[in-house]
């Protein structure tokens, strides 16, 4: 395994390794391994929150502080975990699946990772720094306008800065996905992981500038005395709403629409048969994802913008519904016919369509919105939006981790100890949030840091907390599966599933310019035409050539420091105006870093065709 | 239409009840047992939403079930390939169709419910409260019959009653999930919705919009009593005289430290519409004390001597003199005599 070779060289040449490194595969490794710590911090906030609610007026944390753990509960699952561990998938499969030697801007990657790294540690330093943000991950103004202390500017500081790393992430991935395909990779053989990734940067690359406009707003409001928000100024607090949701609705299917992507991959492949309706499981993503912006005042239907945009908002929501069941349907018939073999990434995949369903069933009937009158802002949307992302997204990347360890890590996960985690995590979830349907129609609104005795809350509130500790219990299990596999786990050589995409064409893990020589692509899914119809392997497009790779650098690194310590300047330059020192030291650290890429020519290296051939030796 | 509705309704009804009987939600609190318009109105769409929801997850998880016992590899077929379907038409444009109606369905009386409870053209022959959010308390203002009273709202029941909400500091949500679903409290624009209890009662309000620390202890009530009862509370409320001396001595004492220890500054008593913290003209007949706590004495010295302990971040905590032990008690008993009406929480059944 290529971990224990390198440590061999020492841990910090291993350490400076992936710090510079400009390979999409060690940037994946940096983005699981980012986005599962965050992971579990969110987890851990996730299971102080509900020890808080285990019983009626429970003091076990204190108002404020709960406030800070729902905040960043929030935050961190949705900013920090599961958009990072999706763009780590993205990051170690997506160029395999097109037959690229690397992303279209390798630097730009990287720069991606540690922007979103520094930001989330900025975020999170919170914690130490006069407490974590308190206003909740929509920090809806004017409380977090009003909201005390320095919390809610390191929410903005850090989300502004990880926010942009996701948008670079974004914009290189589309990119990649129009000019590096295959010869023969056309974009109607994309398979849907690809199609998915592809998708979700288009929606990243319009729904983050919105985020990004109203962080500034809030950051000038709070920092620099402007009044955008403030009512009593003559501002408005209803267009943070329209800002946060309208980058805030998109996201929900930045989230799910690659886990979509990768259980297509996964039921086609582990039912040995083609994806049912290819073309309309295309075109109900594109569907879902141009909806996915006309819909964002369904969280605002108890505002008050009237019957005419309720209404409008009501149906548009609704109406995705229909690309989302063309999608559920076209995945039992993918099944239907086939020859279905379970394991543990097929029983994510599997757990995934009942939950999912329900998730989108609620979803419709929150849609409906008189009915959402009495839903919205109650335990019956929290309900509703963990059945999405956890079943969708977090079921999504669990299986996707076990599909492809084997090609990310040379590696199979232990199987007895995926099926236990499965079902320990699956039945942990529906416990927790099943109830919490009723709770909210029983009269308990969200982000109560109590709820009263007498209440008929309490029961729910029980059953719910207890499902928690299964899920955590699902998770350390995973956790171990991860360490065991690291140890003692099997290799199971390059195809380990009959896999049918390119990536499976490859070495596990795959060598550092991934191909050889680029494969040439008959169709789609073009492994399993060349196992059905051709040598059992992919014929080359080129002959061995010399291949051109780009150096590693430290500078992504340096410019996501400089904007941590610019944003550390930034958020006590309001107290003390000697802080703005770190504000010019990080933006210098900052820019003079892009000064040096930019006038320093790097043309990267060739491997040459000899040292190829000999390899292959 | 209605007819089958009707139908399924008391069906749900029915069900719902079992499951309230069976210890789960509360009366006068749930949604599920609605007994106002707003809350028929959206159980109404909530039944069938549900319905044709549970249509579409049957025939989900039976497709599910199928595919699974009957195509799941057994033994002997480790080499067998499937055949390799592209798709097929006819099936992939049924399951475009059907859900396109379905959410028609749902569509067509989701619309009408919007803009029937959206309806505020004859609000002015109706009963209006002004009401304010605050961080973390509710005010009523009877602009017509100029009452002015916080915490427990007075309404005559198979009457609209029209509510124009606007907040003096953060969004609030006005929820009262038996009678009506929430409207959103905005500190930019007037919000207008329409309630009407079906039945007497006390229903239970809460705060549905995170304000701060203490959102989940911004309870206020809703207090339901018949039309004659409400004229009667009316009248009351409008011949208090917040000069009267109490009757008993400690009550006295509690007057005078009242009005020596600056709570006038912050609380009214009469009609006055200043309104920093709540109006207490009432509130001997408050059915709790802060929203939330039973109404004893005991409670209510202990919300004087430190509120903070009871309702973190209030905006009364470290804004008046450290009360006496003595004092709080004195002024407890005062506060607790101020009962200007017959109508009560009682009034209405509780
Ligand atoms: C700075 C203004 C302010 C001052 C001064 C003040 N209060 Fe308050 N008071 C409030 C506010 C605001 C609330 C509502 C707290 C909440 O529920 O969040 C409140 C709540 C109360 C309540 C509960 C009301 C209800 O309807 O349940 C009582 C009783 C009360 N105050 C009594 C007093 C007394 C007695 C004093 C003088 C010793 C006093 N207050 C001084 C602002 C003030
Ligand atoms: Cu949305
Ligand atoms: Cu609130």
């Amino acid at each position: 395994m290529s971990i224990a070779a390198t440590q061999k060289r020492g841990f910090g040449s291993f350490l400076w390794d992936y710090l510079t490194t400009v390979d999409h595969k060690k940037i994946a490794h940096l983005y699981l391994f980012g986005g599962g710590f965050f992971f579990l911090l969110g987890g851990l906030e996730a299971m102080f929150i509900r020890i808080q609610l285990i019983k009626p007026e429970n003091d076990f944390l204190s108002a404020g502080l709960y406030n800070e753990m729902i905040t960043m509960h929030g935050t961190t699952m949705i900013f920090l975990a599961a958009m990072p561990l999706l763009l780590g998938l993205m990051n170690a499969v997506m160029p395999l699946q097109i037959g690229a030697r690397d992303v279209a801007f390798p630097f730009l990657n990287s720069l991606g990772f540690w922007l979103f790294m520094f930001g989330g540690i900025l975020l999170n330093c919170s914690w130490f720094l006069g407490g974590a943000p308190d206003a909740g991950w929509t920090s809806y103004a004017p409380l977090s306008i009003q909201s005390p202390g320095h919390g809610v500017d390191f929410y903005v500081l850090g989300l502004q800065i990880s926010g942009a790393g996701t948008l670079i992430g974004g914009i290189n991935f589309l990119v990649t996905v129009v000019t590096m395909r295959a010869p023969g990779m056309t974009y109607m053989r994309m398979p849907l992981f690809t199609w998915a990734t592809f998708i979700t940067s288009v929606l990243i690359l319009f729904a983050f500038p919105a985020l990004t406009v109203g962080l500034f707003l809030l950051m000038f409001d709070r920092m620099f005395g402007s009044a955008f928000f403030d009512v009593a100024l003559g501002g408005n607090s209803i267009i943070w709403q329209h800002l946060f949701w309208i980058f805030g609705h998109p996201e929900v299917y930045i989230l799910i629409l690659p886990a979509f992507g990768l259980f297509s991959d996964i039921f086609s492949t582990f039912s040995r048969k083609r994806l049912f309706g290819y073309t309309a499981m295309v075109f109900a993503t594109m569907l879902i994802a141009f909806l996915g912006f006309m819909v964002w005042a369904h969280h605002m239907f108890t505002v008050g913008l009237g019957p005419v945009a309720n209404s409008i908002f009501a149906i548009a929501t609704m109406a995705i519904a229909v690309p989302t069941g063309i999608k559920i349907f076209n995945w039992l018939a993918t099944m239907w016919g086939g020859s279905i073999e379970i394991n543990s990434a097929m029983l994510w995949s599997l757990g995934f369509i009942p939950t999912f369903t329900i998730g989108g069933m609620t979803g419709v009937m929150l849609g409906s919105s008189v009915a959402d009158y009495q839903y919205h802002d109650t335990y019956f949307v929290v309900a509703h939006f963990h059945y999405v992302i956890v079943g969708g997204t977090v079921f999504g990347i669990l299986a996707g981790l076990h599909y492809w360890w084997p090609k990310m890590f040379g590696r199979i996960l232990n199987e007895m100890m995926g099926k236990i985690s499965f079902w320990i995590f699956f039945i942990g979830f529906h416990l927790t949030f099943f109830v919490q349907h009723f709770l909210g129609l029983m009269g308990m609104p969200r982000r109560y840091w109590v709820f009263l005795e007498d209440q008929g809350l309490d029961m729910g509130n029980l059953v719910s907390t207890i499902g928690a500790f299964f899920m955590a219990v699902g998770v350390i299990v995973f956790l171990i599966n991860i360490i065991y596999t690291a140890v003692k786990g099997e290799k199971p050589g390059d195809d380990p599933w009959g896999g049918r995409t390119l990536e499976w064409a490859t070495a596990s893990p795959p060598v550092y310019y991934n191909f050889k020589q680029l494969p040439l692509v008959r169709g789609l899914d073009p492994l399993w035409i060349e196992k059905t119809e051709g040598k059992g392997k992919m014929t080359p497009a080129e002959p061995v050539g010399d291949i051109h790779m780009p150096n590693s650098s430290i500078l992504p690194f340096m410019m996501g420091l400089g904007f941590f310590i610019a944003g550390i300047g930034f958020i006590f330059q309001v107290d003390h105006s000697a802080w703005l020192i770190a504000v010019y030291a990080g933006m210098a650290t900052a820019i003079g870093s892009m000064l040096i890429r930019s006038l320093k020519d790097d043309h990267g290296y060739h491997i040459h065709k000899e040292e190829l051939e000999r390899e292959a030796d | 239409m209605k007819g089958w509705m009707g139908k399924f309704k008391s069906l749900f009804l029915l069900t719902s009840l079992a499951i309230i009987l069976a210890g789960c939600g509360r009366e006068n609190l749930t949604a599920l047992v609605p007994k106002g318009y707003g809350a028929e109105s959206s159980m109404n769409l909530i039944i069938l939403s549900t319905i044709v929801m549970t249509f579409v997850l049957v025939i989900v998880i039976i497709v599910y079930v199928i595919a699974l016992i009957r195509f799941r590899r057994k033994k002997g077929q480790e080499n067998f390939i499937p055949k390799q379907v592209e798709g097929n038409k006819t099936l992939e444009t049924v399951w475009t169709v059907i859900p396109i109606i379905l959410v028609l369905i749902l569509a067509v009386p989701t619309v009408a419910a919007t803009f029937d409870l959206a309806d505020d053209t004859n609000a002015s022959e109706h009963i209006n409260i002004d009401i304010t959010g605050n961080q973390y308390w509710w005010h009523f203002d009877y602009a017509n019959e100029e009452i002015q009273t916080s915490q427990d709202i007075y309404i005559p029941t198979g009457e609209k009653v029209y509510l124009n909400m606007l907040s003096s500091d953060v969004i609030h949500s006005f929820w009262v999930p038996s009678i009506s679903g929430k409207m959103d409290v905005n500190p930019e624009n007037v919000n207008t919705m329409y309630i009407e209890a079906y039945e007497e009662g006390v229903y239970w309000g809460k705060c549905a919009e995170f304000c701060g620390p203490s959102h989940s202890l911004m309870d206020f009530k809703v207090i339901a009593v018949s039309p004659e009862e409400y004229e009667q509370w009316v009248g009351d409320m409008q011949s208090v005289d917040p000069e009267a001396e109490p009757q008993d001595a400690v009550a006295q004492d509690g007057k005078a430290a009242f009005e020596e220890n600056s709570c006038m500054g912050c609380h009214a008593i009469g009609s006055s519409p200043a309104a920093v913290g709540p109006n207490l003209t009432n509130f001997g007949d408050r059915s709790k004390i802060a929203g939330f706590l039973d109404p004893t004495k005991e409670n209510l010295v202990d919300w004087l001597m430190d509120p903070e302990a009871i309702k973190p971040g209030n905006k009364m905590t470290g804004n008046y003199p450290d009360l006496s032990e003595e004092e709080a008690n004195s002024i407890a008993e005062y506060l607790l005599q101020l009962q200007p009406s017959e109508i009560t929480p009682e009034s209405a059944g509780n």
